[in-house]
């Protein structure tokens, strides 16, 4: 974000971080810097309009929780939820991410620029989600839809229990869940691919060394036969 | 010729459910609540005045109901005229008309409706004056535009007829309106997660309801909705996370779909739990403070009393508001019958074929439902549970149904009365409380 004359600077080490969202509640959006978050939780939460936040340091839990329109930029690494039920608008994180990245968010791009810890994308609805580096255990369980693309490895369990969400990953997957299977990679995937890595600034990966896995849709209406996946 | 005998162990329910399961090969999924009979208020009596209490005259003197949820965090608390509220429901589970005329009922006597799985709906907030939005693991339809539009939030940690389960919404009944709420293909069933996504634990919790206020700008309350299994300990942990007020539900509690076995085998009845629920609240010096709504089983305005008069600040209900709208109404017995029912035992809730367009997404079947009669019908019922209560307080001498106290209570059962921690009628024993400890 370019620092302009209108970037409001806001230090949470003099401010509280009730201050900080009864600000950042303000409809009409703006520039703000935030400094010495020192992990504090519930930044930047709820946010409605076209806001642009960078906060300089380490966040807590549920940081830009529930998103709206708002671009927000992480110079640090974040706690469990981050942007957690997104809506739309940017969240960008250039450290690491916690566990439950992007939890049922319904839209909007998440960037992890380094790895997220288990459950990233869980129950995701709709957003799309980059990361630059690995994702843990158990990511995209029941995704619903949208798109988790991984630069590097999956942990286990990845996408159990599937809904229509579409996974990609170009490293190694420890293991899939139930009903997540790896399928072809098709002309759309690959423009998708090319896209989401151009949206979130990545490069030095290109979509052809992806693979895609979704769900096999076995479970998706109850059979007795099925009773093991369960 | 010897005598037919049948088996009390091997009852005829117990054989046609081994029938059942050994044809279909699957646990059975249905809806309303346990069927079985548990301890419960049934078994408590109320002393009334006599000599040494004087009663309130009867349509003259005032006996309040009006309830505060809510104000020990929140600017703007939630204020119910009466102490009785519409349990979450989720649309998708109830028909848009159902939810309409339940809002529509609510909003007539000063009370709260709640939505549930999948979403707020326009027909429940435009009807609801006041209106619970839930959090729940599954997040369906979760909306912060909603959230800020809500009059309080309620998460959902468990419910009654399944703590500790997920929920269920049949292929069925996913049409196209419910499965685009819900981000998910029409047909396909819809497991609802049993743990939320971003949370487990306390402490966890405690930082969720900080970024719920946060986004809410601390304007509402935050609830939290627990299923009956060890009050004591989750009621603290609830309090001590926040909540502003404590919704617990029994076993008893209706559901719209849960594995039978579930709804009858896990967690405790509504009678055990709240004396627990209290003390956790007492112990930490916020009873009163922190509200404590209850629900599972909730019928009468006797129920309604008893269970304030152990210590709830309000009660919550699910089935019975169903069966005010028009649920197992005999008008619909030749459908019953055709669906393999009665009026009177219809629980099939989660199939989608409700013949009295409550618990259905089929148009045709939900337009058998008036909106406006349907609110009619709770608004009434709901108005008789209210003065049903009053009259209780009233000949207890209380001029406020918040008055009434275990002190008034005797139990007819040791059952009830150890559960209850109210005396056996007729002696001062409460079984399992040692005399001067
Ligand atoms: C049709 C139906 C749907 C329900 N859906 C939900 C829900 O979405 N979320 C929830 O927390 N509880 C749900 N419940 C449980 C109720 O909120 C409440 O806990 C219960 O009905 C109270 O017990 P009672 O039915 O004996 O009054 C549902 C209950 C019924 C009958």
């Amino acid at each position: 974000m370019a620092t302009t004359a209108e970037t409001h600077s806001f230090d949470l080490r003099v401010e509280s971080v009730r201050a900080l969202n009864a600000l950042l509640h303000d409809p009409h959006g703006g520039a703000v810097r935030v400094c010495h978050p020192d992990g504090a939780h519930a930044l930047a939460v709820g946010l409605n309009a076209p806001w642009e936040v960078e906060l300089d340091g380490h966040v807590g839990y549920y940081c830009a929780g529930m998103n709206a329109q708002a671009q927000i930029t992480v110079r640090g690494s974040a706690g469990v939820g981050l942007a957690e039920n997104m809506m739309s608008g940017r969240v960008e994180v250039f450290g690491n991410a916690s566990g439950a990245a992007g939890a049922t968010a319904h839209g909007g791009l998440l960037v992890v620029h380094g790895d997220a810890a288990a459950r990233a994308g869980i129950s995701l609805k709709g957003a799309a989600i980059v990361v630059g580096g690995s994702v843990g255990h158990m990511s995209a369980f029941m995704a619903q839809s949208g798109t988790l693309l991984v630069c590097g490895d999956a942990g286990e369990g990845l996408g159990d229990s599937l809904y229509e969400a579409v996974i990609y990953v170009r490293g190694r997957v420890a293991s899939l869940g139930a009903d997540c299977v790896e399928q072809e990679l098709d002309s759309d995937d690959l423009a998708r691919i090319t896209r989401l890595l151009a949206e979130a600034g990545i490069d030095g990966a290109s979509a052809a060394e992806f693979r895609r896995y979704g769900s096999a849709r076995e479970l998706y209406n109850f059979h007795v036969d099925n009773a093991g996946s369960y | 010729m010897t005598a037919l005998r049948e088996s009390a162990t091997f009852d005829r329910a117990t054989i046609a459910e081994i029938q059942r399961a050994a044809r279909e090969g699957i646990y059975e999924i249905r809806g309303f609540g346990a069927k079985r009979r548990v301890p419960h208020f049934d078994d408590l009596l109320f002393l009334g005045a006599s000599m040494s209490r004087y009663p309130l005259e009867g349509y003259r003197e005032r006996c309040g109901t009006g309830v505060t949820i809510g104000a020990r965090h929140a600017r703007e608390p939630v204020a119910l005229d009466i102490p009785i509220t519409i349990a979450g429901m989720s649309f998708g589970a109830l028909s848009g008309q159902a939810k309409e005329a339940l809002g529509r009922g609510a909003s007539a006597v000063g009370t709260s409706t709640t939505t549930g799985d999948g979403g707020m709906t326009e027909e429940e907030r435009a009807h609801s004056d006041t209106l619970v939005y839930q959090l729940l693991p599954s997040r369906y339809g979760m909306n912060p535009d909603d959230l800020r539009r809500a009059d309080a939030i309620e998460i959902v940690v468990g419910q009654g007829a399944k703590p500790g389960g997920g929920g269920m919404l049949l292929g069925q009944k996913i049409t196209d309106r419910v499965a685009a709420m819900r981000d998910l293909p029409p047909g396909v069933d819809q497991r609802s997660a049993c743990r939320h996504p971003d949370w487990t634990g306390p402490d966890d919790l405690e930082i969720k309801i900080l970024e719920l206020r946060e986004i809410t700008d601390w304007r509402i309350p935050i609830y939290v909705k627990i299923g009956a299994s060890r009050p004591y300990y989750d009621v603290t942990l609830a309090v001590k996370s926040g909540a502003d007020a404590v919704v617990l539900d029994g076993m008893q509690g209706g559901t719209a779909a849960s594995q039978s076995v579930f709804i009858e085998h896990v967690g405790i009845p509504i009678l055990a739990a709240i004396p627990q629920a209290v003390r956790a609240l007492a112990d930490l010096g916020l009873h009163r403070e922190v509200q404590l709504i209850v629900s599972g089983g909730i019928r009468t305005g006797a129920d309604v009393a008893k269970a304030l008069a152990l210590g709830a600040d309000a009660v919550s209900i699910g089935i019975g508001v169903l069966i005010a709208l028009g649920d197992n109404a005999p008008e619909w017995e030749d459908e019953y019958v055709r669906l393999g029912s009665h009026a009177g035992s219809y629980d099939a809730w989660q199939a989608g074929r409700d013949p009295a367009g409550i618990t259905t997404q089929d148009p045709e079947l939900a337009r058998r439902l008036d909106p406006l009669e349907g609110g009619r019908r709770v608004a009434n019922y709901l108005r008789v549970l209210t003065m049903e209560a009053q009259t209780i307080a009233r000949a207890c001498g209380k001029s406020h149904v918040h008055n009434l106290e275990p002190e008034d209570l005797v139990a007819l059962t040791v059952e009830a009365a150890a559960m209850a921690r109210v005396p056996l009628a007729g002696t001062t024993w409460i079984p399992g409380l040692v005399p001067g400890a």
